[in-house]
């Protein structure tokens, strides 16, 4: 596969993930399931505008970026955050393959201008 | 990226071949691009170490085993990838291998660097780098938020 192919490949990988973040109340309802609780829906809306219907809705989205995951508890239908997929994220070599590219920006910068 | 062994990139930089050779194996002018105050000089054979100077990472010692320096080609060491944990004794894993290898170009320098050896740091050790503990998790969130706020 060609570099071009492998990078466009990867984007439409990540395309979904970083739209499912790319929302003001998803990333909000986030914040609050990353506090380590689990949620029901009633209190992911309490003190919200939205209504039920429409935390639900965000809360599909977030659970099919993986970012969170329904849990059924009694009656209930719970919610918690998916730490494993900003875990794979940072555990494969693209952490590590980011950190080259900030790390030869700045050799660049420092060869070419002196800073 | 060619594998899982491996990360190797390319770059065309803009400059004279011995400016490069100097930034990448003079151990200050390394530490103001690479953000690493090192203590003593590259030579072959000896270890060169200093404390990180990159923001957030200043709590970090690097410390590399220097393999190769062939003037104007090649520069290589050993390190520990991802040696944040200062609570961890790192000597004990196999490190991994960064190469520099330069090749004079039309505009300058075409810089390849290699890092290589992957495989053979234990899967478990990945795992324990990169865990999201509760006190990462959080600390991440934090990040998102603040991010959030001030963006």
């Amino acid at each position: 596969m060609s570099r071009t192919a492998e990078a466009s490949r990867r984007l439409a990988c990540s395309a979904p993930l970083f739209a499912a973040l790319g929302d003001e109340t998803r990333l909000s309802l986030l914040l609050q399931l990353g506090e380590g609780n689990l949620c029901s829906i009633t209190n992911l809306a309490d003190g919200r505008q939205q209504t039920r219907q429409a935390i639900r809705k965000h809360l599909r989205v977030l659970e099919e970026a993986r970012l969170i995951r329904g849990v059924r508890r009694g009656r209930e239908n719970l919610f918690q955050i998916e730490p494993k997929t900003l875990h794979v994220a940072a555990q494969s070599l693209d952490a590590i393959s980011r950190q080259w590219d900030d790390a030869l920006a700045r050799l660049q910068s420092f060869v070419e201008n002196g800073q | 990226m060619s594998n899982s062994d491996r990360i190797e990139k390319q770059i065309e930089l803009n400059a004279p071949l011995q400016r490069v050779w100097e930034a990448l194996t003079d151990y200050h002018q390394f530490g103001q691009w690479f953000r690493v105050q090192l203590e003593v000089p590259f030579v072959v054979g000896r270890r060169a170490y200093g404390q990180i100077t990159y923001p957030g990472y200043e709590h970090v010692r690097m410390e590399v085993e220097v393999v190769a320096m062939e003037p104007m080609s090649r520069f290589a060491f050993t390190w520990h990838p991802y040696a944040v944990d200062p609570q961890v004794d790192y000597a004990s894993e196999p490190p991994t291998m960064v190469e520099f290898r330069l090749q004079p170009s039309e505009c300058g320098v075409l810089l390849f660097v290699t890092e290589s050896g992957f495989d053979a740091i234990p899967a478990g050790r990945r795992d324990e780098a990169f865990r999201m503990n509760d006190g990462g998790w959080s600390a991440q969130v934090k990040n998102i938020e603040n991010y959030v706020k001030n963006g």
